[in-house]
């Protein structure tokens, strides 16, 4: 059956160039992206991959700055009526982009039409959930995913006097760590983080399997409120402001400056990406650990499962159906477990598809780099719950900026940790309900 | 005493200042009214469903404390980056227009931070300044200076202040200078004749004599401090820690491109712009009047 109307497709194609009698052009497809320096280069790799694997299609990829950059132009681009065809997005801004009906294509349906197979199915559900409707339509492709994982320096554990073979598991564990090394001199600095808002709101809350917010954390719905006032949380974050002034934990910023403390050896500890191991790599002159995020052991439930960071590539609305073709086809090469396995290991994203994790599995590599498993096996480490599959609010890069706003004036004691996540909650629930207001139709 | 200038024909005025007002319209006006036409809608980032919502923006922008906020950082942030950024380059430009010897390569140094593009200068002051990196916070440490502008508002507004007071100092002292030569000599000599010292010379003669551009100077930094004062904000602190940095126009940026709410940060820009013009009108009402050209 399909081979015949495949045949028939063709025949019509050959008789249709026949007819107009000219050659058929390359049909371009503006992809961009947001990736710098060595990402930059396999990204370019990936495009120039597949413009040579095949003759009617070229990719082309252009970096448009940081995520937030690239997002504001792709907009602009939008509104001007020029959009690129594949658009690499922050996980921020997803919600955004799922509100943007009209502006965007979904995955699915572009797959769907172009005959080429797909299945969402494949991916780690905690990463498909994340781009996906709560209809069960994949909406984007995910393309770099990260989870925030443990680095520890094993030489400044060593002068400290602790186990270097074995990291601190629990938050309390950390913070023994960090007393000994402070005490001992061992590292101007106990502990850092990068990402505060991601790993000491979101990654804490999904860890311990508590909601960061109703309605299964805004995936079923635009009237979510947030619940990062619970216990755990104000717990949590009691416990940041005390490490602080004890001088056990060092805040380095909303990025992830942290990283460049841990890997000049300024810094003893960090919770940051997985992703920033390449860099950790290149950069450290030290021997170092990589683990699981630390725990409250007395949590019930605790450890659950992590949620992801990174980025997914959005299929942008009002081309012609050929140039999907071509996007289809892009996107199929991405998806292939082979190339997911590479961009994996060559990157330090999650393998997003289980198929991708054997293949690096089998193939060695876990054994040859230690630690490259840790933040695959921390998201898979159970299946994730309504609370730990991830989340999906609007407006999400300003609520961020909210809560570490106000993390950074409990630091500065200006307040203590039950009136930071209140605010935090209060002005986060202000920005939510004006997103319903806009998204809403 | 009048000299009036009268053109023959009636268009030709008008042809030569169209260049000057097509560029001001297309430029000044047509955002100016874009602004104000989306400070009165709420829209989502792609334009796809606009709703008029007459004055909500502006009533939300005014019952948010942390907008409310930002307006005390602004007038601190300003209010120092005008003072101190004015009263050392004026002290520098009256040791400049003395100095004997060597004048030419201390104009030119005192000049050469205007050629640093704001956005240099804030990345230039945050590696100094770095708790991590910078060679400036290193050698605090060492004096026991508790410096921590990633955590600390009072320290952040510091870095920023001073990184703005340094790109603008080569501009204002242009400007003193040139007023400090354009004072007469006899005036000064007469002065001295009269027994005045140095000092009182200085109150008395030249800073009155001055006041034209200091005027000028005034209107001018304020504006800066207001407007061009981004980039260093942006490179230097992105508003943080807390919002101990976030002044009014980076808000606006930071709202509509960054976070894409647009509806508030076209109100915000309004309200701003409605700033600018009422602090130039006093500018102008109240204080020109004491001014002697």
């Amino acid at each position: 059956m399909s081979s015949m109307k495949h045949f028939a497709r063709a025949a019509v194609v050959a008789a249709l160039v026949g007819l107009s009698g000219t050659a058929l052009a390359q049909t371009e497809i503006q992809w961009w992206h947001s990736m710098t320096g060595a990402l930059n280069d396999r990204v370019n790799e990936l495009a120039k991959g597949f413009n040579e694997s095949q003759k009617d299609y070229k990719v082309t990829p252009v970096y448009k700055g940081a995520y937030p950059e690239s997002m504001a132009a792709a907009i602009a681009a939008f509104r001007a009526g020029n959009a690129p065809h594949l658009l690499q997005v922050f996980e921020v801004g997803t919600a955004t982009m799922m509100g943007a009906k009209g502006a965007i294509k979904p995955v699915g349906q572009v797959m769907r039409e172009a005959g080429e197979k797909f299945d969402p199915k494949s991916y780690i559900s905690s990463v498909a959930g994340y781009y996906t409707t709560s209809k069960g339509e994949m909406l984007s492709f995910p393309f770099n995913s990260s989870t925030p994982v443990f680095y520890y320096n094993k030489d400044v554990f060593e002068k400290a006097g602790l186990d270097a073979s074995r990291a601190p598991t629990t938050w309390p564990e950390v913070m023994a760590a960090a007393a000994k090394i402070k005490a001992s001199g061992a590292s101007q600095c106990a502990y850092t983080t990068g990402w505060p808002s991601w790993v000491h709101v979101e990654n804490l809350s999904a860890w311990h399997n508590v909601p960061i917010a109703t309605k299964e954390n805004g995936m079923a719905g635009l009237d979510t409120t947030f619940q990062i006032n619970s216990p755990l949380h104000v717990r949590h974050w009691n416990n940041l402001k005390e490490w602080n002034s004890k001088g056990y934990f060092t805040y380095a910023g909303r990025r992830n400056e942290a990283e460049a403390k841990f890997y000049s050896g300024e810094c003893a500890m960090l919770t940051s990406s997985s992703a920033a191991q390449a860099n950790i790599n290149r950069n450290a002159k030290f021997k170092y650990g990589v683990a699981m995020l630390p725990y409250y052991a007395d949590v019930a439930g605790a450890p659950q499962n992590s949620i992801i960071g990174g980025a997914s590539l959005w299929v942008m609305s009002g081309k012609k159906p050929d140039e999907y073709k071509g996007v289809a086809k892009f996107l199929t090469y991405l998806a292939d477990p082979k190339r997911q396995a590479q961009w994996h290991q060559q990157t330090g994203y999650l393998p997003i598809t289980p198929v991708a994790y054997d293949l690096t599995k089998s193939s060695g590599f876990y054994d040859k780099n230690p630690g490259t498993d840790v933040s695959v096996r921390q998201m898979m480490n159970k299946p994730a719950t309504a609370n730990s599959k991830g989340l999906r609010f609007g407006s999400f890069v300003q609520i961020r900026d909210m809560f570490e706003e106000e993390m950074e004036n409990m630091l500065a004691g200006k307040q203590d940790a039950k009136q930071a996540l209140d605010t935090a909650v209060k002005r986060g629930n202000d920005m939510l309900r004006k997103f319903e207001k806009t998204a809403k139709e | 005493m009048e000299k009036r200038v009268v053109f023959r024909s009636p268009w030709l005025p008008y042809l030569l200042v169209a260049p000057q007002l097509a560029i001001t319209i297309v430029f000044f006006f047509w955002p100016a009214s874009q602004a104000l036409l989306q400070s009165l809608q709420q829209q989502d980032p792609f334009g796809i469903s606009v709703e008029f919502v007459g004055l909500d923006n502006f009533r939300a922008l005014f019952t948010d404390q942390h907008y409310l906020a930002s307006f005390k950082v602004t007038t601190i942030f300003s209010v120092l980056v005008a003072t101190i950024g004015m009263s050392v380059s004026l002290l520098l430009a009256v040791f400049a227009d003395r100095a004997l010897r060597f004048a030419g390569i201390y104009k030119t140094l005192l000049i050469w931070p205007y050629a640093v593009a704001h956005a240099v200068a804030g990345v230039l002051w945050l590696f100094l300044f770095n708790p991590t990196l910078g060679i400036v916070a290193h050698w605090m440490r060492r004096a026991g200076i508790d410096w921590d502008p990633v955590l600390n508002g009072n320290d952040a507004m510091t870095l920023v202040v001073v990184a703005a007071v340094w790109n603008q100092i080569s501009y204002n002292f242009l400007f003193f200078l040139a007023g400090l030569q354009s004072i007469p000599k006899s005036l000064i000599e007469a002065a001295a004749i009269d027994g005045a010292g140095p000092g009182r010379r200085f109150w008395t003669i030249v800073l009155p004599l001055l006041s034209p551009t200091t005027f000028f100077l005034l209107v001018v930094n304020v504006v800066y401090a207001f407007f061009n004062t981004f980039a260093i904000i942006d490179t230097a602190t992105s508003g943080g820690p807390g919002q101990a940095t976030e002044i009014l126009v980076y808000k606006v940026y930071k709202d509509g491109f960054k976070a894409l709410d647009l509806g508030s940060s076209a109100a915000q820009s309004v309200v701003l712009m409605a700033i600018v013009i009422g602090l130039t009108i006093v500018q102008f009402r109240y204080i020109e009047r004491k001014v002697q050209y």
